[in-house]
């Protein structure tokens, strides 16, 4: 076993081998490093060549055509595009955005950027399972209405939304859905025709790709139609100007074409990984499950440890690579926005761990970890004058504290 | 983000863990800080007649900065007279500990956790 332990795959993953492996026959004089612009010698025609075909593995994992791949720099990027890009374009129709609370900061930012041009936004509250529930987003919906972004799967806690139902509703309503998949690719199936999504994006190095590059869908029928963000050669059909890094794309390619393959297999196999690491603690006292019990994806499993504060028991966890909703470090001392948003009390955000499991995580890594996470709970919760007064049958709620 | 070994060496061993009778008349408690916020620290000294503090134990919920400024306080105060107790003050902690910015309101509620628990004892005896 190699120490540490990674357990933090939702916030980005190695690159698979044979991923870097591909990447490497497009940068060095021996290999294709021609511009996939060229168009006039054989350097430029093998590097186009090479970019397409990870355009159709990227759009067959997706069930969609390859020339609704439009290459980005990342999600963040795709996210600013989609949501900018089709709000500006139909903004004479409306300049009414529907998203959730507990989207990524590159959605929730990219809305805020658009409310201070003047758009007005509405942020869905979600379920106290951290699911968007369609009927919120029927309700939501109203005349001046363009774009309605909710994300796939949650980055903290992995539940994973009906995008399906969502997108009918808004099909029905002839409002354009985008869609951030960037913790699903590879891990849900994804299908841009049943699911009714208009745009979505896509990140590299959540699904063993590099990091740096990410891609965006928009869909041809019914068009839809984006205002670039970026500006200059008219690459990518105009959408998005700027040379193609092929290395990059054909990484990516590759990334999605082992996901795709791989995806019924890998789900099963973390699904039990997860359901061990969840066994392992869960005798424990005070120990919930942030999140869906049913509704996600099995790599990412949001677990609070009541009366243990996130941050020091990362601290306990020197061996383990995983993250916390707490925010101690935050000028703010303020917990995850996406916890707090569940209606979760602060201090079970502050308690909170995202163990996050991936494709080099074994069955001896899982129990590790709880070996580990329960010495520091029990160490800790000896320490904790919260688990004192708990013990005593003294409801923290009713004391009176003093907030500094 | 990286812990001084002061820091690390108070969180792997924490000094003078536990509780004092609350209800002692010699006992004063000092509990600040909120869960919401991610910190709470319970800090208890024993005095004798002469006001010197005799023992001093605290618990604390928090991030390592947190239970490593109470820890290290445990061993200040033990031996020194309330007055002096009193004075001692957050920057002191922070500085012994090479607290980060980000952590300095771990030196602040050390330095309000003996405050209260000096005003609770001083209350307790003259009452």
């Amino acid at each position: 076993m190699n120490l540490p332990i990674y357990l933090d795959y939702a916030s980005t993953t190695p690159v698979d081998p044979a991923v870097a492996e591909k990447m490497m026959e497009f940068m060095t004089p021996a290999g294709h490093f021609g511009n996939p612009a060229s168009r006039s010698h054989m350097f430029g025609w093998q590097a186009e060549a090479a970019v397409e075909d990870a355009r159709q593995d990227v759009a067959t994992l997706i069930g969609a055509d390859p020339r609704e791949i439009v290459w980005t720099s990342g999600a963040t990027e795709a996210n600013n595009l989609a949501i900018k890009g089709c709000a500006h374009f139909n903004q004479r129709k409306g300049k009414h955005i529907i998203t959730s609370r507990i989207e990524h900061k590159a959605v929730l930012d990219t809305c805020r950027q658009l409310e201070r041009e003047g758009f007005e936004v509405t942020y869905l509250d979600p379920d106290s399972s951290g699911l968007i529930q369609p009927e919120m987003v029927a309700e939501a919906i109203r005349e001046d209405t363009t774009v309605v972004s909710i994300m796939h799967v949650n980055n903290e806690l992995g539940t994973l939304n009906d995008i399906s139902a969502i997108g009918k509703i808004c099909r029905e309503n002839k409002v354009f859905f985008h869609v951030d998949a960037a913790q699903s690719a590879g891990k849900a199936a994804i299908d841009v025709e049943a699911m009714f999504v208009d745009m979505m994006s896509f990140s590299a190095h959540k699904i063993y790709g590099p990091k740096g590059i990410g891609a965006l869908f928009v869909r041809r029928k019914p068009r839809v139609r984006i205002e670039a963000q970026m500006h200059g050669g008219g690459h990518e059909r105009g959408m998005r100007s700027g040379t193609l890094p092929t290395h990059q794309i054909v990484g990516m390619g590759q990334a999605f074409k082992i996901g795709f393959e791989t995806l019924a297999a890998e789900t099963a196999r973390i699904e039990a990984l997860r359901t061990r690491l969840w066994e392992g603690v869960t005798d424990m006292d005070e120990v919930h499950l942030n999140g869906s019990e049913h509704q996600h994806v099995p790599g990412i499993v949001n677990i609070s440890f009541a009366f243990v504060e996130g941050e020091s028991l990362m601290m306990s966890l020197r061996d383990l690579a995983v993250s916390s909703g707490s925010a101690c470090t935050s000028a703010s001392l303020e917990p995850s926005y996406v916890l707090r948003a569940l209606g979760l009390n602060d201090e079970m955000a502050h308690s909170s761990i995202r163990f996050s499991i991936g494709r080099y995580t074994t069955e001896a890594d899982i129990d590790a970890a709880i070996a580990q996470v329960r010495v520091a709970v029990e160490k800790l919760r000896l320490l904790s004058p919260l688990w004192d007064m708990f013990k005593a049958g003294i409801d923290l709620s009713t004391v009176q504290w003093s907030a500094h | 983000m990286a812990y001084s070994e002061k820091v690390l060496d108070h969180y792997e061993n924490p000094r003078n863990v536990g509780q004092l009778d609350e209800n002692s008349k010699n006992v004063g408690t000092g509990m600040v800080g909120a869960p919401a916020c991610g910190d709470v620290m319970r800090l208890q000294i024993q005095v004798n007649d002469q006001g010197i503090i005799e023992d001093a134990k605290f618990k604390t919920y928090g991030c390592g900065s947190a239970i490593a400024s109470s820890s290290l306080l445990t061993e200040w105060v033990k031996g020194r007279h309330l007055d002096d107790a009193e004075q001692i003050r957050n920057t002191e902690i922070a500085e012994e500990l090479a607290l980060p910015p980000v952590k300095i309101h771990c030196s602040v509620l050390a330095e309000d956790a003996i405050k209260t628990a000096v005003r609770d004892v001083r209350a307790k005896q003259a009452s």
